[in-house]
Protein backbone atom coordinates (compact mmCIF):
# COMPACT_ATOMS: atom_id res chain seq x y z
CA UNK A 1 0.00 0.00 0.00
CA UNK A 2 1.18 3.63 -1.04
CA UNK A 3 0.35 6.96 0.67
CA UNK A 4 -0.97 9.83 -1.35
CA UNK A 5 1.47 11.82 -2.21
CA UNK A 6 2.14 15.21 -4.78
CA UNK A 7 2.11 12.53 -8.23
CA UNK A 8 -1.53 11.56 -7.00
CA UNK A 9 -2.43 15.45 -6.55
CA UNK A 10 -0.93 15.81 -10.57
CA UNK A 11 -3.13 12.98 -11.68
CA UNK A 12 -6.25 14.51 -9.85
CA UNK A 13 -5.63 17.80 -11.31
CA UNK A 14 -5.03 16.52 -15.14
CA UNK A 15 -7.96 15.02 -14.67
CA UNK A 16 -9.93 18.22 -13.63
CA UNK A 17 -9.09 19.01 -17.53
CA UNK A 18 -11.52 16.76 -18.65
CA UNK A 19 -13.93 17.84 -15.83
CA UNK A 20 -13.98 21.24 -17.19
CA UNK A 21 -13.90 19.66 -21.32
CA UNK A 22 -16.92 17.76 -20.26
CA UNK A 23 -18.66 21.18 -18.96
CA UNK A 24 -17.57 22.76 -21.66
CA UNK A 25 -19.37 20.91 -24.03
CA UNK A 26 -22.20 20.48 -21.94
CA UNK A 27 -22.25 24.11 -21.68
CA UNK A 28 -21.82 24.98 -25.30
CA UNK A 29 -24.42 22.14 -26.57
CA UNK A 30 -26.83 22.56 -23.78
CA UNK A 31 -27.01 26.38 -24.96
CA UNK A 32 -27.55 25.58 -28.29
CA UNK A 33 -30.79 23.65 -26.87
CA UNK A 34 -31.72 25.46 -23.96
CA UNK A 35 -32.20 28.66 -27.01
CA UNK A 36 -34.43 26.34 -28.95
CA UNK A 37 -36.58 24.84 -26.14
CA UNK A 38 -36.84 28.39 -24.81
CA UNK A 39 -37.92 29.88 -27.93
CA UNK A 40 -40.49 26.26 -28.63
CA UNK A 41 -41.84 27.12 -25.72
CA UNK A 42 -42.62 30.68 -26.14
CA UNK A 43 -43.49 30.13 -30.06
CA UNK A 44 -47.17 30.78 -31.35
CA UNK A 45 -46.90 26.83 -32.66
CA UNK A 46 -49.11 25.00 -29.76
CA UNK A 47 -47.49 22.00 -31.00
CA UNK A 48 -43.68 23.35 -30.63
CA UNK A 49 -44.95 24.51 -27.17
CA UNK A 50 -46.21 21.30 -25.80
CA UNK A 51 -43.33 19.07 -27.32
CA UNK A 52 -41.06 21.66 -26.05
CA UNK A 53 -42.50 21.69 -22.66
CA UNK A 54 -42.95 17.72 -22.48
CA UNK A 55 -39.27 17.24 -23.42
CA UNK A 56 -38.48 20.01 -20.76
CA UNK A 57 -40.67 17.81 -17.75
CA UNK A 58 -39.42 14.53 -18.57
CA UNK A 59 -35.51 15.67 -17.74
CA UNK A 60 -36.39 18.02 -15.23
CA UNK A 61 -38.85 14.85 -13.84
CA UNK A 62 -35.94 11.90 -14.09
CA UNK A 63 -32.59 11.61 -12.34
CA UNK A 64 -29.64 12.72 -14.35
CA UNK A 65 -28.06 9.52 -13.62
CA UNK A 66 -30.91 7.71 -15.23
CA UNK A 67 -30.89 9.56 -18.04
CA UNK A 68 -27.08 9.09 -18.28
CA UNK A 69 -27.59 4.79 -17.77
CA UNK A 70 -29.81 5.09 -20.80
CA UNK A 71 -27.71 6.87 -22.54
CA UNK A 72 -25.15 4.40 -21.95
CA UNK A 73 -26.89 1.43 -22.11
CA UNK A 74 -29.78 2.12 -24.60
CA UNK A 75 -27.34 3.20 -27.02
CA UNK A 76 -26.05 0.30 -27.96
CA UNK A 77 -29.45 -1.48 -28.04
CA UNK A 78 -30.07 1.06 -31.17
CA UNK A 79 -27.27 -0.45 -32.69
CA UNK A 80 -25.07 2.67 -31.54
CA UNK A 81 -21.58 2.22 -29.96
CA UNK A 82 -21.00 4.65 -27.21
CA UNK A 83 -18.11 5.27 -24.80
CA UNK A 84 -18.21 7.14 -21.85
CA UNK A 85 -17.14 10.14 -23.06
CA UNK A 86 -20.21 10.33 -25.89
CA UNK A 87 -22.70 9.20 -23.25
CA UNK A 88 -21.47 12.04 -20.70
CA UNK A 89 -21.21 14.72 -23.18
CA UNK A 90 -25.33 13.42 -24.67
CA UNK A 91 -26.72 13.21 -21.38
CA UNK A 92 -25.70 16.41 -20.07
CA UNK A 93 -26.23 18.08 -22.77
CA UNK A 94 -30.26 16.91 -23.11
CA UNK A 95 -30.15 17.98 -19.32
CA UNK A 96 -28.86 21.14 -19.50
CA UNK A 97 -30.69 21.98 -22.82
CA UNK A 98 -34.19 21.56 -20.43
CA UNK A 99 -32.82 23.50 -17.49
CA UNK A 100 -31.30 26.50 -19.35
CA UNK A 101 -34.66 26.84 -21.49
CA UNK A 102 -36.79 26.73 -18.48
CA UNK A 103 -34.56 29.35 -17.27
CA UNK A 104 -34.14 31.48 -19.93
CA UNK A 105 -38.58 31.02 -21.44
CA UNK A 106 -38.69 33.25 -17.92
CA UNK A 107 -35.95 35.66 -18.48
CA UNK A 108 -37.74 36.29 -22.46
CA UNK A 109 -41.48 36.01 -20.00
CA UNK A 110 -39.88 38.78 -18.11
CA UNK A 111 -39.60 41.33 -20.71
CA UNK A 112 -42.30 43.99 -21.00
CA UNK A 113 -45.55 42.91 -23.54
CA UNK A 114 -45.09 46.42 -24.60
CA UNK A 115 -41.54 45.53 -26.13
CA UNK A 116 -43.58 43.17 -27.95
CA UNK A 117 -46.27 45.22 -29.18
CA UNK A 118 -43.93 48.13 -29.79
CA UNK A 119 -41.55 46.36 -31.89
CA UNK A 120 -45.29 44.64 -33.43
CA UNK A 121 -46.44 48.21 -34.43
CA UNK A 122 -42.77 49.25 -36.40
CA UNK A 123 -43.51 46.04 -38.57
CA UNK A 124 -40.84 44.20 -37.45
CA UNK A 125 -41.16 40.34 -38.49
CA UNK A 126 -41.60 37.99 -36.00
CA UNK A 127 -37.85 36.56 -36.04
CA UNK A 128 -36.75 40.50 -36.33
CA UNK A 129 -38.63 40.87 -32.72
CA UNK A 130 -36.88 38.58 -31.16
CA UNK A 131 -33.66 38.60 -32.27
CA UNK A 132 -33.42 42.86 -32.16
CA UNK A 133 -35.65 43.45 -29.82
CA UNK A 134 -36.35 40.86 -26.59
CA UNK A 135 -33.60 38.34 -26.76
CA UNK A 136 -30.80 41.88 -26.11
CA UNK A 137 -33.00 42.56 -23.03
CA UNK A 138 -33.76 39.15 -21.88
CA UNK A 139 -30.06 38.00 -22.44
CA UNK A 140 -29.44 40.65 -19.15
CA UNK A 141 -31.49 39.37 -17.55
CA UNK A 142 -30.64 35.94 -18.11
CA UNK A 143 -26.83 36.03 -17.23
CA UNK A 144 -26.77 35.45 -13.68
CA UNK A 145 -29.20 32.43 -13.55
CA UNK A 146 -26.73 31.31 -16.38
CA UNK A 147 -23.79 31.57 -15.04
CA UNK A 148 -24.80 29.81 -11.52
CA UNK A 149 -26.51 27.26 -13.70
CA UNK A 150 -23.05 26.76 -14.71
CA UNK A 151 -21.76 25.50 -11.36
CA UNK A 152 -24.35 22.71 -11.50
CA UNK A 153 -23.14 21.57 -14.80
CA UNK A 154 -19.48 21.29 -13.22
CA UNK A 155 -21.12 19.26 -10.32
CA UNK A 156 -23.35 17.49 -12.36
CA UNK A 157 -20.12 16.43 -14.42
CA UNK A 158 -19.34 14.38 -11.22
CA UNK A 159 -21.84 11.65 -11.87
CA UNK A 160 -20.09 10.53 -15.41
CA UNK A 161 -17.68 8.96 -12.99
CA UNK A 162 -20.30 6.46 -12.43
CA UNK A 163 -19.68 5.15 -15.99
CA UNK A 164 -16.21 5.20 -15.71
CA UNK A 165 -15.30 8.55 -17.12
CA UNK A 166 -12.28 9.74 -15.74
CA UNK A 167 -12.82 12.70 -14.36
CA UNK A 168 -11.94 14.21 -11.02
CA UNK A 169 -14.13 11.92 -8.72
CA UNK A 170 -13.32 8.83 -10.60
CA UNK A 171 -9.63 9.86 -9.73
CA UNK A 172 -10.15 10.05 -6.16
CA UNK A 173 -11.89 6.35 -6.51
CA UNK A 174 -9.39 5.13 -8.08
CA UNK A 175 -6.16 7.07 -5.51
CA UNK A 176 -8.63 5.88 -2.70
CA UNK A 177 -9.11 2.39 -3.60
CA UNK A 178 -4.78 2.25 -4.25
CA UNK A 179 -4.48 4.41 -0.93
CA UNK A 180 -7.25 3.95 1.29
CA UNK A 181 -7.04 7.40 2.58
CA UNK A 182 -10.58 8.22 2.60
CA UNK A 183 -10.31 11.94 4.32
CA UNK A 184 -7.28 13.34 2.24
CA UNK A 185 -8.62 11.96 -1.02
CA UNK A 186 -11.88 13.48 -1.02
CA UNK A 187 -11.07 16.82 0.77
CA UNK A 188 -8.82 17.19 -2.20
CA UNK A 189 -11.55 16.28 -4.40
CA UNK A 190 -13.70 18.45 -3.25
CA UNK A 191 -11.45 21.12 -3.12
CA UNK A 192 -10.41 20.65 -7.20
CA UNK A 193 -14.42 21.54 -7.22
CA UNK A 194 -14.65 24.35 -4.73
CA UNK A 195 -11.79 25.38 -6.57
CA UNK A 196 -13.86 25.58 -9.84
CA UNK A 197 -17.60 26.76 -8.94
CA UNK A 198 -16.78 28.66 -5.93
CA UNK A 199 -15.73 31.76 -8.59
CA UNK A 200 -18.66 31.02 -10.94
CA UNK A 201 -21.16 31.40 -8.03
CA UNK A 202 -19.76 34.28 -6.40
CA UNK A 203 -19.52 36.13 -9.79
CA UNK A 204 -23.27 35.06 -10.57
CA UNK A 205 -24.11 36.44 -7.02
CA UNK A 206 -22.26 39.85 -8.23
CA UNK A 207 -23.85 40.25 -10.78
CA UNK A 208 -27.37 39.85 -9.57
CA UNK A 209 -26.99 42.15 -6.84
CA UNK A 210 -25.97 44.56 -9.45
CA UNK A 211 -28.53 43.90 -11.61
CA UNK A 212 -31.07 44.04 -8.72
CA UNK A 213 -29.19 47.23 -8.11
CA UNK A 214 -29.83 48.81 -11.60
CA UNK A 215 -33.18 48.02 -11.63
CA UNK A 216 -33.57 49.59 -8.01
CA UNK A 217 -33.19 52.79 -9.81
CA UNK B 1 -32.79 -1.75 -35.35
CA UNK B 2 -33.62 -4.86 -34.63
CA UNK B 3 -34.06 -4.96 -30.98
CA UNK B 4 -36.79 -6.83 -29.06
CA UNK B 5 -38.18 -5.51 -25.94
CA UNK B 6 -38.04 -7.50 -23.44
CA UNK B 7 -40.04 -6.65 -20.12
CA UNK B 8 -40.67 -9.93 -19.00
CA UNK B 9 -37.83 -9.83 -16.54
CA UNK B 10 -38.53 -6.48 -15.57
CA UNK B 11 -41.92 -7.04 -14.47
CA UNK B 12 -41.15 -9.94 -12.69
CA UNK B 13 -39.07 -8.44 -10.05
CA UNK B 14 -41.84 -6.13 -9.07
CA UNK B 15 -41.25 -6.80 -5.58
CA UNK B 16 -38.18 -5.52 -5.78
CA UNK B 17 -38.70 -2.28 -7.46
CA UNK B 18 -41.88 -1.87 -4.47
CA UNK B 19 -39.29 -2.17 -1.78
CA UNK B 20 -36.67 -0.01 -3.97
CA UNK B 21 -39.33 2.80 -4.54
CA UNK B 22 -40.54 2.59 -1.09
CA UNK B 23 -36.88 2.91 0.28
CA UNK B 24 -36.42 6.12 -2.42
CA UNK B 25 -39.53 7.78 -0.87
CA UNK B 26 -38.38 7.12 3.08
CA UNK B 27 -34.89 8.26 2.50
CA UNK B 28 -35.95 11.40 0.60
CA UNK B 29 -39.43 12.47 3.32
CA UNK B 30 -36.53 11.58 6.14
CA UNK B 31 -33.69 14.10 4.28
CA UNK B 32 -36.55 16.70 3.57
CA UNK B 33 -37.95 16.89 7.04
CA UNK B 34 -34.67 16.48 8.79
CA UNK B 35 -33.22 18.78 6.24
CA UNK B 36 -35.80 21.28 6.41
CA UNK B 37 -34.88 21.44 9.65
CA UNK B 38 -31.89 22.19 9.60
CA UNK B 39 -32.17 24.66 7.38
CA UNK B 40 -34.45 26.50 9.77
CA UNK B 41 -32.21 26.26 12.49
CA UNK B 42 -29.41 27.53 9.48
CA UNK B 43 -31.54 30.51 8.47
CA UNK B 44 -31.92 31.75 11.94
CA UNK B 45 -28.63 31.60 13.12
CA UNK B 46 -27.76 33.60 9.38
CA UNK B 47 -30.10 36.18 9.94
CA UNK B 48 -30.26 36.97 14.01
CA UNK B 49 -27.33 35.03 14.97
CA UNK B 50 -23.81 36.45 16.34
CA UNK B 51 -21.05 36.93 13.76
CA UNK B 52 -18.56 33.89 13.92
CA UNK B 53 -22.05 31.70 14.00
CA UNK B 54 -23.25 33.20 10.84
CA UNK B 55 -19.67 33.06 9.36
CA UNK B 56 -19.45 29.38 10.18
CA UNK B 57 -23.21 28.92 9.24
CA UNK B 58 -21.79 30.79 5.50
CA UNK B 59 -18.60 28.15 5.16
CA UNK B 60 -21.27 25.55 5.36
CA UNK B 61 -23.39 26.82 2.82
CA UNK B 62 -20.52 27.43 0.33
CA UNK B 63 -18.89 24.26 0.82
CA UNK B 64 -21.56 22.08 -0.06
CA UNK B 65 -22.94 24.28 -2.56
CA UNK B 66 -19.88 24.35 -4.61
CA UNK B 67 -19.22 20.79 -4.50
CA UNK B 68 -20.68 18.15 -6.34
CA UNK B 69 -23.50 15.65 -3.96
CA UNK B 70 -21.14 11.88 -5.11
CA UNK B 71 -17.92 13.13 -3.85
CA UNK B 72 -20.38 14.39 -0.18
CA UNK B 73 -21.53 11.46 -0.47
CA UNK B 74 -18.06 9.62 -0.52
CA UNK B 75 -17.08 11.57 2.18
CA UNK B 76 -19.95 10.65 4.45
CA UNK B 77 -19.35 6.94 3.63
CA UNK B 78 -15.89 6.42 3.09
CA UNK B 79 -13.76 9.17 4.91
CA UNK B 80 -16.07 10.27 7.74
CA UNK B 81 -15.96 5.86 8.95
CA UNK B 82 -11.94 6.86 8.77
CA UNK B 83 -12.22 9.00 11.65
CA UNK B 84 -14.19 6.33 13.52
CA UNK B 85 -18.04 7.49 12.49
CA UNK B 86 -19.24 3.87 12.27
CA UNK B 87 -22.87 3.91 9.89
CA UNK B 88 -24.45 1.65 7.14
CA UNK B 89 -24.69 2.85 3.96
CA UNK B 90 -28.60 4.03 4.18
CA UNK B 91 -27.50 5.72 7.26
CA UNK B 92 -24.79 7.63 5.16
CA UNK B 93 -26.53 8.26 2.31
CA UNK B 94 -29.73 10.00 4.44
CA UNK B 95 -26.87 11.98 6.21
CA UNK B 96 -25.49 13.38 3.23
CA UNK B 97 -28.78 14.18 1.56
CA UNK B 98 -29.36 16.18 4.88
CA UNK B 99 -26.62 18.27 4.95
CA UNK B 100 -26.92 18.73 1.37
CA UNK B 101 -30.38 19.89 1.39
CA UNK B 102 -30.08 21.80 4.47
CA UNK B 103 -27.12 24.37 2.98
CA UNK B 104 -29.67 24.73 -0.20
CA UNK B 105 -32.84 25.27 1.86
CA UNK B 106 -31.12 27.29 4.44
CA UNK B 107 -30.27 29.88 1.37
CA UNK B 108 -33.68 30.00 0.45
CA UNK B 109 -35.49 30.21 3.82
CA UNK B 110 -33.47 33.27 4.85
CA UNK B 111 -34.20 34.93 1.78
CA UNK B 112 -37.67 34.18 2.50
CA UNK B 113 -36.94 36.00 6.08
CA UNK B 114 -35.59 38.64 4.45
CA UNK B 115 -38.44 39.46 2.53
CA UNK B 116 -40.46 40.24 5.83
CA UNK B 117 -41.09 43.96 6.06
CA UNK B 118 -39.61 44.78 9.43
CA UNK B 119 -42.77 46.93 10.53
CA UNK B 120 -44.79 43.48 11.14
CA UNK B 121 -41.71 42.15 13.08
CA UNK B 122 -42.61 45.56 15.31
CA UNK B 123 -46.22 44.81 15.29
CA UNK B 124 -45.39 40.98 16.87
CA UNK B 125 -43.55 42.89 19.46
CA UNK B 126 -46.31 45.49 20.03
CA UNK B 127 -48.87 42.66 20.53
CA UNK B 128 -45.96 41.46 23.63
CA UNK B 129 -45.36 38.27 21.42
CA UNK B 130 -42.10 36.79 22.84
CA UNK B 131 -38.86 36.40 20.84
CA UNK B 132 -39.99 32.59 19.81
CA UNK B 133 -43.27 33.22 19.20
CA UNK B 134 -42.29 36.41 16.66
CA UNK B 135 -40.37 33.85 14.97
CA UNK B 136 -42.63 31.04 14.83
CA UNK B 137 -45.91 33.24 13.80
CA UNK B 138 -44.86 36.66 12.60
CA UNK B 139 -41.52 35.54 10.23
CA UNK B 140 -41.29 32.01 9.51
CA UNK B 141 -45.11 31.59 8.32
CA UNK B 142 -44.85 34.03 6.11
CA UNK B 143 -41.60 33.31 5.00
CA UNK B 144 -42.21 29.57 4.18
CA UNK B 145 -45.18 30.38 2.44
CA UNK B 146 -43.41 33.53 0.65
CA UNK B 147 -40.46 30.60 -0.25
CA UNK B 148 -42.73 28.04 -0.89
CA UNK B 149 -42.75 26.84 -4.31
CA UNK B 150 -38.43 26.99 -4.43
CA UNK B 151 -38.62 24.90 -1.42
CA UNK B 152 -40.84 22.31 -3.08
CA UNK B 153 -38.99 22.34 -5.85
CA UNK B 154 -35.60 22.03 -4.22
CA UNK B 155 -36.90 19.14 -2.32
CA UNK B 156 -37.69 17.21 -5.72
CA UNK B 157 -34.40 17.66 -6.94
CA UNK B 158 -33.26 16.25 -3.74
CA UNK B 159 -35.42 13.19 -4.41
CA UNK B 160 -33.97 13.08 -7.75
CA UNK B 161 -30.66 13.44 -6.67
CA UNK B 162 -31.54 10.51 -4.54
CA UNK B 163 -30.76 8.52 -7.11
CA UNK B 164 -27.06 8.92 -6.62
CA UNK B 165 -27.00 6.76 -3.16
CA UNK B 166 -26.61 4.17 -5.29
CA UNK B 167 -22.72 4.81 -5.75
CA UNK B 168 -22.47 3.59 -2.33
CA UNK B 169 -25.32 0.67 -2.63
CA UNK B 170 -27.69 2.00 -0.83
CA UNK B 171 -30.38 0.40 -1.18
CA UNK B 172 -32.58 2.73 -3.00
CA UNK B 173 -34.42 2.32 -6.21
CA UNK B 174 -31.24 2.97 -8.28
CA UNK B 175 -29.58 0.16 -6.65
CA UNK B 176 -32.01 -2.21 -7.28
CA UNK B 177 -32.00 -1.30 -10.73
CA UNK B 178 -28.28 -1.71 -10.93
CA UNK B 179 -28.66 -5.30 -9.28
CA UNK B 180 -31.98 -6.48 -11.95
CA UNK B 181 -29.00 -5.26 -14.77
CA UNK B 182 -26.23 -7.14 -13.41
CA UNK B 183 -28.89 -10.73 -12.98
CA UNK B 184 -30.89 -10.21 -16.16
CA UNK B 185 -28.36 -7.95 -18.83
CA UNK B 186 -32.29 -5.94 -19.72
CA UNK B 187 -30.35 -2.48 -18.62
CA UNK B 188 -32.60 -0.75 -21.10
CA UNK B 189 -35.67 -1.96 -20.46
CA UNK B 190 -35.17 -2.00 -16.73
CA UNK B 191 -33.85 2.16 -16.72
CA UNK B 192 -36.62 2.78 -18.65
CA UNK B 193 -38.64 1.53 -16.29
CA UNK B 194 -37.03 3.15 -13.10
CA UNK B 195 -37.09 6.04 -14.97
CA UNK B 196 -40.81 5.89 -15.39
CA UNK B 197 -40.97 5.34 -11.46
CA UNK B 198 -39.06 8.42 -10.91
CA UNK B 199 -40.95 10.57 -13.23
CA UNK B 200 -44.29 9.28 -11.20
CA UNK B 201 -42.88 9.80 -8.05
CA UNK B 202 -41.93 13.39 -8.76
CA UNK B 203 -45.23 14.69 -9.80
CA UNK B 204 -47.13 12.46 -6.69
CA UNK B 205 -44.49 14.95 -4.53
CA UNK B 206 -45.04 17.73 -5.80
CA UNK B 207 -49.17 17.04 -6.10
CA UNK B 208 -48.55 16.23 -2.30
CA UNK B 209 -46.53 19.59 -1.76
CA UNK B 210 -49.85 21.64 -3.47
CA UNK B 211 -51.92 19.85 -1.27
CA UNK B 212 -50.02 21.16 2.07
CA UNK B 213 -50.21 24.89 0.60
CA UNK B 214 -53.50 24.29 -0.09
CA UNK B 215 -54.18 22.81 4.15
CA UNK B 216 -52.23 24.54 5.83
CA UNK B 217 -50.20 27.16 4.12
CA UNK B 218 -52.89 29.51 2.53
CA UNK B 219 -54.74 32.01 4.16
CA UNK B 220 -57.47 34.77 3.31
CA UNK B 221 -55.34 37.51 1.75
CA UNK B 222 -56.41 41.44 3.33
CA UNK B 223 -58.48 42.88 0.81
Amino acid sequence: MRTFGFPDFLFMLEAARWTIALSLIAFAGGSVGGLLLALARISPNRLLRSAASGFIKLFQGTPLLLQLFLIFFGAPVIGIEVNPWTAASVALILNSSAFLGEIWRGCIEAIPAGQWEAAHALSLSYVSRLRDVILPQAFKIALPPTVGYLVQIIKGTSLAAIIGFVEVTRTGQIINNATFQPLVVFSVVAAIYFVLCWPLSLLAARMERRRAAAHAR
Amino acid sequence: MNYTFQFGDVFAAWPLLVRGTWITIQLSAEAMLLGLLVAILCAWGKTAGPRPLRWLINAYIELIRNTPFLVQLFFFYFALPALGVRWSAHTAALAAMVVNLGAYATEIIRAGIESIPKGQIEAGLALNLNAVDIFRFVILKPALRAIYPALTSQFILLMLASSVVSAISADDLTSVAANLQSQTFRSFEIYIVVAVIYLVLSLLFSALFRLIQRRWLSYPERR
